[in-house]
């Protein structure tokens, strides 16, 4: 019997990193890590309260967020690598314009 | 008992991944530890009871996405990231911040959230039953994340192709 809480407090400390990476790194492909964990921690939080609340679609909606990083992740890989095309660059602090 | 051991092992496997993931510099480490944090929270599903998230998030997380990922670095020969000055401000404050408002968060949710335990295999979500709600209570949802997928495939293909897309009407080759 593990509390729910703990659950809790794992995904939140799985999201105060992805943000905290999102914010302080510098390359662009380690910021679309970060993303992908915060995903994750909330998806660690959808299913504790799935099984908390004996509600089965908090998993259907996990599965749902993961369609959504999936699409995410292929969008922002091409991005990128039109980017580094361009730039020659991974490095967000000198990608300032929106222009390819 | 046992279960508690197992969240605990590998709640903190998942979180020393985390922890590396900032600290390597190098991206191909990052999705390394990514990829250590997603399987052990695989786990974790398994605990919850949730077989089929379990497997779909070896399956297209750990595999698929970080495949994807890894693939990209390793394309790109990504290398060390470059320290550039400017954020000085947002580690001096950023860090102490995010520590304090994380250590918040757990202290209300463990002493005044008043939720009970989870048995571990409460609620067994096994391929069936989710596969009954996806064609049935969420069959709408189900649609419109495959259009998703396509608009998603479609623009991944228009943004990483090379050559120059012509312009409806701007006398392209014929």
């Amino acid at each position: 019997m593990v509390p729910l809480s703990y659950y809790l407090v794992l995904s939140g400390i799985l999201f105060a990193c992805g943000v905290t990476g999102f914010l302080i790194k510098r390359n662009i492909i380690t910021i679309f890590m970060s993303i992908e964990l915060m995903l994750n921690g909330v998806n660690l939080s959808f299913v504790a309260f799935a099984a908390h609340w004996h509600a089965l679609s908090g998993q259907v909606f996990v599965f749902f967020v993961m369609v959504v990083a999936a699409a995410e992740a292929a969008v922002g890989l091409a991005i990128i690598i039109a980017v580094y095309r361009t730039r020659e660059t991974l490095n967000v602090d000198q990608v300032n314009l929106l222009k390819l | 008992m046992l279960h508690l051991i197992l969240f605990s092992v590998f709640g903190a496997i998942c979180v020393a991944g985390a922890i590396n993931l900032l600290v390597q510099s190098h991206p191909i480490n990052s999705a390394l530890s990514l990829i250590a944090v997603m399987a052990s929270l695989a786990v974790e599903y398994l605990l919850l009871g949730a077989e089929f998230v379990a497997a779909v998030q070896v399956i297209i997380y750990a595999g698929a996405i970080m495949v994807l990922f890894v693939f990209v670095i390793m394309l790109l020969n990504a290398g060390e990231e470059e320290k550039t000055g400017g954020s000085r401000v947002a580690l001096l404050f950023g860090i102490p911040g995010m520590l304090i408002g994380s250590v918040l968060i757990a202290w209300v949710l463990l002493e005044h959230s008043g939720t009970g335990s989870v048995p571990a295999g409460a609620l067994p979500g096994s391929p069936k039953t989710i596969g009954w709600l996806l064609f049935h209570d969420f069959l709408l949802p189900f649609e419109v994340t495959s259009v998703l997928i396509l608009i998603a495939i479609m623009g991944s293909v228009v943004l990483a192709s090379r050559e120059e897309i012509p312009a409806p009407g701007a006398g392209g080759p014929r």
